[in-house]
């Protein structure tokens, strides 16, 4: 008796009829678990294949509403779903394709204290986030749990595709140590994107994805593609697992440590609360500017440095300390990379504060560019 | 022949948006010091990148990454293709 029941015998049969994957293959599928994380560019061609494919169970992670400039290359979601949660939309769109699948929804950010909990369970991870700091915390989930990771990021006319995590293979931190620092790499909202080419990176991590599942072919461990949608080429470079990797090599990493998204989408044109930068900060205050500096970190973070004249209000106890921010000045916020200031400055403007600016980069870049006596880290 | 230098968008924005650019033959360093050479802020961002602990941009000779064969010391010749790989994020 096959796992598989008669509709779903015949939904398959192009696969089953493939000797690489057979009926045995497509009840593998059936009984397999795939996270995708991000429902955008890339997770679109992803869940939509996959759950074509017939795997069995897929978890999608997303926090974000559908919008029109999303459509450009989020073929997930539809006219019909702007304003809608990503996730309800994906769903909606799956379940019309495939009724067989299960879907778990997960309408929250990843992070350091939910990575694990989420990623745990499933056979194979793939990453479709649009933003470094996810991309490193999906990374050091995968290595912590030996779950393999079907990589995928677009920029423009550019792509790159990778295995990581997988038994005896590099991890992403093995290619890229560290993430770059704020403003160095451009994500897709400032620098734009061929709407087909998530297609294409999509497509290559979702083959990856089965493959692993299957246990067939050659799976990109060690190797990364890299996609140049103009010139139409496809170039493959090694990727060696580094001894030094700090997550797979070292074995330093042993837990999840929040990263600071230094590539976050900025916010739109017009909006209240605008990016201020370092070198801006510095040189209005040599002119007689006076803003009440407000530093939104942890207190380890204050001991490693700070900025003169600044004051400590970590993000999470700015709630209830409302009252100590004076309403009458300029109000300028920074911390470590510049994302949970922006937190801090909505916060701030929804509490009823008119005045108040975004440190862009951060402490790191008024390191890099105004003090160089401030510690990186 | 020479050396191809293939640039990712990402730094040829900082080179008057050209990705492709030949060098003569030398080592990695001489090389990217040419390319960079009529631009010096394409010079600067490939320094940063590419110093210690602070690697999101990998420098390849055809498919293998220098940081494994050499480093800047390593010696490309006439044909062979250095790729510039930096991280992007974007999904
Ligand atoms: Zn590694």
């Amino acid at each position: 008796m096959s796992l598989l029941s008669g509709p779903e015998l015949a939904r398959y049969d192009r696969h089953i009829i493939l000797p690489e994957v057979g009926l045995a293959g497509q009840e593998r599928l059936k009984q397999s678990r795939v996270l995708i994380v991000g429902c955008g560019g890339l997770g679109s061609p992803v869940a939509l294949y996959l759950a074509a494919a017939g795997v069995g169970h897929l978890g999608l992670v997303d926090f974000d509403q559908v919008d029109a400039s999303n459509l450009q290359r989020q073929i997930l979601h539809g006219t019909s779903t702007i304003g809608r949660s990503k996730l309800e939309s994906a769903e909606a769109r799956l379940l019309n394709l495939n009724p067989y699948v299960r879907f778990e929804r997960y309408e929250t950010r990843l992070s350091a204290q939910n990575a694990l909990e989420i990623i745990r369970g499933y056979d194979v991870v793939v990453d479709g986030t649009d933003n470094f700091a996810t991309r490193y915390l999906v990374n050091d989930a995968c290595v912590l749990l030996g779950v393999p990771n079907a990589y995928g990021s677009i920029y423009r006319f550019e792509g790159q595709a990778s295995v990581f995590a997988a038994d005896g293979g590099p991890c992403y931190r093995c290619l890229f140590r560290q993430p770059p620092p704020a403003g160095a790499v451009p994500n897709c909202a400032e620098g734009g994107v061929l709407g087909v080419l998530p297609g294409l990176v999509g497509t290559i991590q979702a083959t990856e994805a089965i493959k692993l599942l299957l246990g067939i072919g050659r799976p990109l461990v060690g190797e990364l593609l890299l996609v140049d949608a103009l010139e139409m080429r496809f170039r493959r470079v090694k990727v060696r697992k580094d001894p030094g990797c700090p997550a797979c090599g070292t074995r330093t990493i042993q837990s999840l440590e929040e990263i600071d998204a230094v590539c976050e989408l900025p916010p739109p044109e017009g909006a209240p609360g605008r990016d201020l930068s370092v070198a801006a900060l510095a040189e209005r205050r040599r002119s007689g500017w006076n803003p009440y500096l407000l530093d939104v970190r942890e207190p380890h973070e204050w001991t490693i440095g700070r900025i003169d004249g600044a004051v400590l209000i970590p993000l999470g106890a700015l709630p209830r300390r409302l009252a100590e921010i004076p309403a009458d000045r300029d109000v300028v916020v920074y911390c470590k990379g510049g994302v949970r200031s922006r937190q801090a400055v909505e916060a701030l403007l929804e509490a009823g504060f008119g005045r108040v600016e975004n440190l862009e980069g951060g402490i790191l870049a008024w390191s890099a560019e105004i003090d160089p006596s401030i510690p990186r880290y | 022949m020479a050396v191809t230098v293939v640039l990712p968008s990402v730094l040829a924005r900082f080179a008057g948006g050209q990705r492709t650019h030949a060098s003569p033959a030398g080592t990695i360093e001489e090389v990217l010091a040419r390319v960079a050479q009529p631009y010096p802020e394409l010079g600067k961002r490939l320094a940063d990148a590419t110093r210690d602990g602070n690697e999101f941009v990998t420098v390849y000779l055809n498919d293998e990454d220098t940081r494994f064969s050499g480093g800047f010391e390593t010696y490309a010749a006439d044909g062979d293709e250095v790729t510039i790989v930096s991280a992007i994020a974007g999904g």
